[in-house]
């Protein structure tokens, strides 16, 4: 048994060693940043033109639209040059290019204010909001997902994921909105728990978060089962169980970080379709967020208004996008060597 | 056939169900109720649920059940029309990479990315601000926000379809890039892209309805399920129903159409329990006696593992399968034990069921399985019995390449047994990491220790496995075909390795092989497996001359060696193992055996032990083999 007993690896070598691994390391993690961050440039850049060009695809004089057909043909004309409508294209786009630089995001036509004034108004409501619901939905997703696949693995507890997939498929049918109106219903309406609409208390923070959270709560809990079932199957979570670990440290150890990986691309999809899922839920609750603004002003023609919450919300799906992604790569490094 | 298949099931049934009924009030429901939806009833506005109006009336008096009812046509057309739009233009762009060069092709590829990344919603605000607020423009903004996600879609089918052998013969036959996609790629994809297509209709229907919902979609006097919504949301105090009503309309028509998308789905797969199907299994007739018993020793002084009896019962859909029929031997202190057979023979299950890792619902029972000492049947103090089988019992997998945790590096996977079963810290355990692997010959064992499996080859994640079980006081090696996955020459060092740790350490090995000169070369004694027995028993040396089952003989003849004439045919064992559904009454290899006669189709033979302490279960044990069967001749 002489032969295995822990020998000392001299300071020198092991220094060294280290050393080289971590250049090959930053090297791969440098690779992997400026990759994604053109790919975000590039998203961005779309965006931007996106928006820009929005104005002018639409048919007809979107000024003369905007402000209604009894409107004096002065008043559209000046408002026309204010826009700067009247430029050719490549001004009017370096000029939005610039602007946007500035941070500056143009004129309402209806309210004369800034845009950027109205978007820093009520962007907070609109954040609050996705984010409590992502967490919410995430939090109890989770586990519940970890839980159910325990429970019903191999066969075992047959009712328990019966009454859980149907649950899960009926939830994750209904969308946000309805699911808004049907809890407006039950807790504000037959109940009073809490206020029907309008943005107060932290009370009136739980009919929205839920409505949003239900859904993606649903979809992701069924993700993280059938992930987590594939995963207790491989052939690493056998040799855990060979190491004789408890079921526990199996289970939320080896088993979770795997399954997690890959439900994390479609958490990131449901969080980004989560901030346009306001838009819906807002209109239900009435609050006063960007989600009632983009929505008034599509219907009123507001074209510098929808561009700038058009944006807004394109830019905040993008850095989501971003950020899961490098979620990811830092969980399953795999991923960031996989695609150079 | 397919179909059928669907509507057995129930969500298929309730899916293909719910949308025949949602279809029909779609096709008949203004036809049959269109008068009632419309009369106008000035006494009685905006009247809550009654006989008369079973979900009441709106501001005009017109009864909201009925243009519920109504609304579905218009709701129906206009997620199809809007589906459509999406798949065709989806399919258009996914398929435009095949036609187009090398530079379209991806600038459309990344495009398609970039456009996947945001929202359905978003896109469809964005079109909905282009196409201007109305029913025409909805189902434009809807139809063209869905496209990227269809065309990334359909993008992925045909990638995986033109790699087939079909498509790129095609090409070599010079047909045309377009006949490609049209005659050959494109039918093969149908049938996913149409459950996607069935499944996503459901989407846009829930959609549109929110964006009617919000006002930019349906205008009045025109009504679809999203404005009956609307119209309904500002009187949910008064009377919620005129809000809910279309709500349920709606999630009960996207519910039709994501439940037929998805039993299509599944039908198109194949359904099993997870794991179950991976365990090679033998099946045996129902009800089959223990196996062949000899009469069990007590473990003796001296034996590290003695099993007794052992079965592994798999639970079936039909009938439990037998995959281990009751398997009795015993591994001595620092004794090497092969066991061999041919795929399916139950010696993988076997060593699974011996190191205690065969999870329900397969069932292990055995008379008595006692390793050091330890009886691991009986489930007393799991949190020591843990401790111990964790530093002293190893297991080596057949396949290095899956069996490390992609997750983490391999330094704290092997540190993990010092941490938790050997109480050393997260420091002194990741150090024993490092000298472990330093052990199992690995170059550079600090920094090998501090990356991921997958930066290691398969010989390397071998012997780190290997090293894996140094961290403790191995008494046995369990190693399922430990070096079948592995290329020759990284096979004999593996085989070395496991060679010198049992000279150090005095481990015994249990070693799981298909390979019967591996076995040879590396064992002490061989066990022969067919057919989730036991069929003979004897000293690996004795192998080539004194066996006497005519399976282990064929096994046997069944390996080349250097005398082996070239001229002839490679020998093989005639027919094929036991059908697993029908494990006939008597010896299992009769069917195959050149020797069996009618008593050995009838009667079981049991295992007997001779003076030596071989054993083997053969009524025919040691007869001569007939002359023209000449593969089989030892």
């Amino acid at each position: 048994m002489g032969g295995w007993t822990p020998a000392a690896v001299p300071p020198s070598a092991a220094r060294g060693l280290r050393g080289r691994a971590g250049d090959l390391w930053s090297h791969r993690w440098l690779r992997f940043a400026l990759r994604r961050a053109g790919r975000l440039l590039v998203s961005l850049w779309v965006l931007v033109t996106a928006s820009f060009l929005m104005i002018h695809l639409v048919p007809g004089d979107p000024v003369r639209a905007a402000l209604g057909p009894t409107a004096p043909a002065e008043l559209v004309l000046a408002r026309t040059r204010d826009l700067g409508l009247l430029d050719p294209l490549w001004r009017q786009y370096a000029g939005f290019l610039g602007n946007l630089l500035r941070g500056e995001l143009g004129v309402s036509i209806s309210t004369r204010l800034p845009v950027g004034e109205t978007i820093a108004q009520r962007l907070p409501a609109t954040a609050q909001l996705a984010v409590a619901a992502f967490l919410l939905s995430v939090l109890v997703a989770v586990p519940v997902g970890v839980v159910m696949a325990v429970i019903t693995r191999r066969g075992k507890g047959r009712r328990t994921e019966l009454a859980f997939t149907g649950t899960n498929v009926v939830l994750g049918a209904i969308p946000d909105f309805l699911v808004g109106v049907g809890l407006v219903y039950l807790l504000a309406v037959q109940t009073h728990l809490f206020p029907v609409a309008g943005r107060a208390g932290p009370d009136s923070y739980v009919l929205p978060v839920l409505a949003l959270a239900i859904g993606p709560c649903a979809v992701l809990s069924r993700i993280v089962r059938v992930e987590m079932l594939a995963v207790m199957e491989a052939d690493y979570i056998r040799t855990a169980r060979a190491k004789r670990l408890t079921p526990w440290r199996v289970q939320l150890v080896h088993a979770l970080p795997n399954a997690v990986t890959a439900s994390l691309t479609l958490g990131g999809l449901l969080l980004s379709s989560l901030v346009a899922g306001t838009v819906l839920v807002e209109n239900v609750f009435a609050w006063p967020g960007l989600g009632s603004t983009i929505v008034s002003s599509i219907v009123s023609k507001d074209y510098p208004l929808v561009q700038g919450t058009v944006l807004i919300y394109g830019v905040g799906v993008l850095l989501i996008n971003t950020l899961v992604d490098v979620v990811l790569a830092l969980l399953d490094p795999r991923s960031t060597i996989g695609e150079s | 056939m397919r179909a059928a298949r669907v509507l057995l099931r129930p969500v298929g049934f309730a899916g293909f169900g719910l949308l025949t009924v949602v279809l029909l009030v779609a096709v008949f429901g203004p036809v049959l109720w269109d008068g009632r939806a419309t009369v106008i009833d000035t006494g009685d506005l905006l009247a809550g649920p009654s006989g008369e109006h079973w979900i009441g009336t709106d501001n005009l008096g017109r009864d909201l059940f009925f243009r519920v009812l109504v609304a579905t046509r218009l709701s129906i057309t206009l997620a199809l029309a809007a589906t459509a739009i999406g798949m065709v233009l989806g399919v258009v762009l996914g398929a435009a990479p095949m036609l187009t060069g090398r530079r379209v092709a991806r600038f459309i590829t990344s495009a398609v990315n970039v456009l996947v990344a945001f929202p359905g919603l978003l896109l469809v605000l964005f079109f909905a601000v282009v196409f201007g607020v109305g029913a025409r423009g909805a189902a434009l903004a809807v139809g063209l926000a869905g496209a990227p996600a269809f065309a990334r879609l359909c993008h992925t089918l045909l990638s995986g379809v033109s790699e087939r052998d079909y498509i790129a013969a095609a090409r070599i036959a010079g047909v045309s890039k377009f006949r490609i996609l049209v005659r050959h790629a494109l039918p093969n994809i149908a049938e996913p892209l149409i459950v996607n297509a069935t499944m996503a209709a459901g989407g846009v229907l829930l959609t549109f309805s929110g964006l009617s919902f919000l006002g930019l979609g349906v205008q009045a006097p025109s009504y679809d399920w999203g404005k009956l919504m609307q119209d309904g949301l500002n009187g949910i105090y008064v009377h919620p129903l005129a809000a809910l009503g279309p709500g349920i309309a709606v999630v009960l028509a996207g519910l039709a159409f994501n439940l037929t998308g998805e039993a299509f789905a599944a039908a198109f797969g194949i359904d099993v329990i997870p794991g179950v199907a991976r365990v090679r299994a033998v099946r045996g007739a129902a009800g089959e006696s223990a196996g062949p018993a000899v009469a069990a020793p007590d473990p003796e002084p001296g034996t590290v593992l003695s099993v007794d009896g052992l079965r592994v019962t798999i639970p079936g859909a039909r009938r439990p399968i037998h995959a281990v029929r009751g398997v009795t031997f015993a591994i001595r202190d620092g004794e090497a034990v092969g066991v061999v057979g041919e795929s399916g023979s139950g010696k993988s299950v076997t060593a699974l069921a011996v190191a205690r890792l065969i999870e329900e619902p397969v069932r292990v029972d055995a008379n008595h399985l006692v390793f050091a000492g330890e009886d691991l049947m009986a489930a007393d103090d799991p949190a020591s019995l843990r401790k111990r089988l964790g530093t002293s019992l190893v297991v080596v997998f057949q396949d290095p390449m899956t069996s490390f945790n992609p997750a983490h590096r391999v330094g704290p996977q092997l540190a993990e047994v010092g941490r938790f079963h050997q109480g050393l810290g997260r420091r002194a355990a990741f150090a024993r990491a490092v000298d472990r692997l330093h052990a199992v010959k690995l170059r550079e064992p600090e920094r090998r220790a501090r990356q991921y499996p997958f930066e290691f080859s398969g010989g390397m994640r071998q012997r780190a496995m290997i090293g894996m079980g140094l961290m403790g006081t191995p008494r046995l090696i369990i190693a399922d075909e430990p070096t079948t996955a592995l290329d020759v020459t990284v096979q004999r060092q593996v085989l070395a390795l496991l060679g010198e740790v049992r000279g150090d350490t005095g481990a015994a090995l249990l070693l799981i092989s298909h390979d019967v000169s591996v076995v040879t070369e590396v064992c002490d004694r061989v066990l022969v497996m067919y057919a989730g027995l036991i069929v003979e028993e004897l000293p690996a040396r004795d192998l080539g001359t004194l066996a006497r089952h005519p399976y282990t003989r064929a096994l046997v003849a069944a390996v080349p060696d250097m005398e082996t004439d070239l001229t002839r045919p490679l020998a093989v064992i005639p027919g094929t193992p036991v059908d697993p559904s029908d494990v006939p009454a008597g010896c299992a290899f009769a069917a195959r055996c050149p020797l069996a006669d009618d008593h050995c189709r009838a009667v079981e033979p049991p295992l007997q032990a001779d003076a030596a302490g071989n054993r083997v279960a053969c009524h025919k044990a040691g007869w001569p083999l007939p002359a023209d069967s000449a593969e089989v001749t030892v």
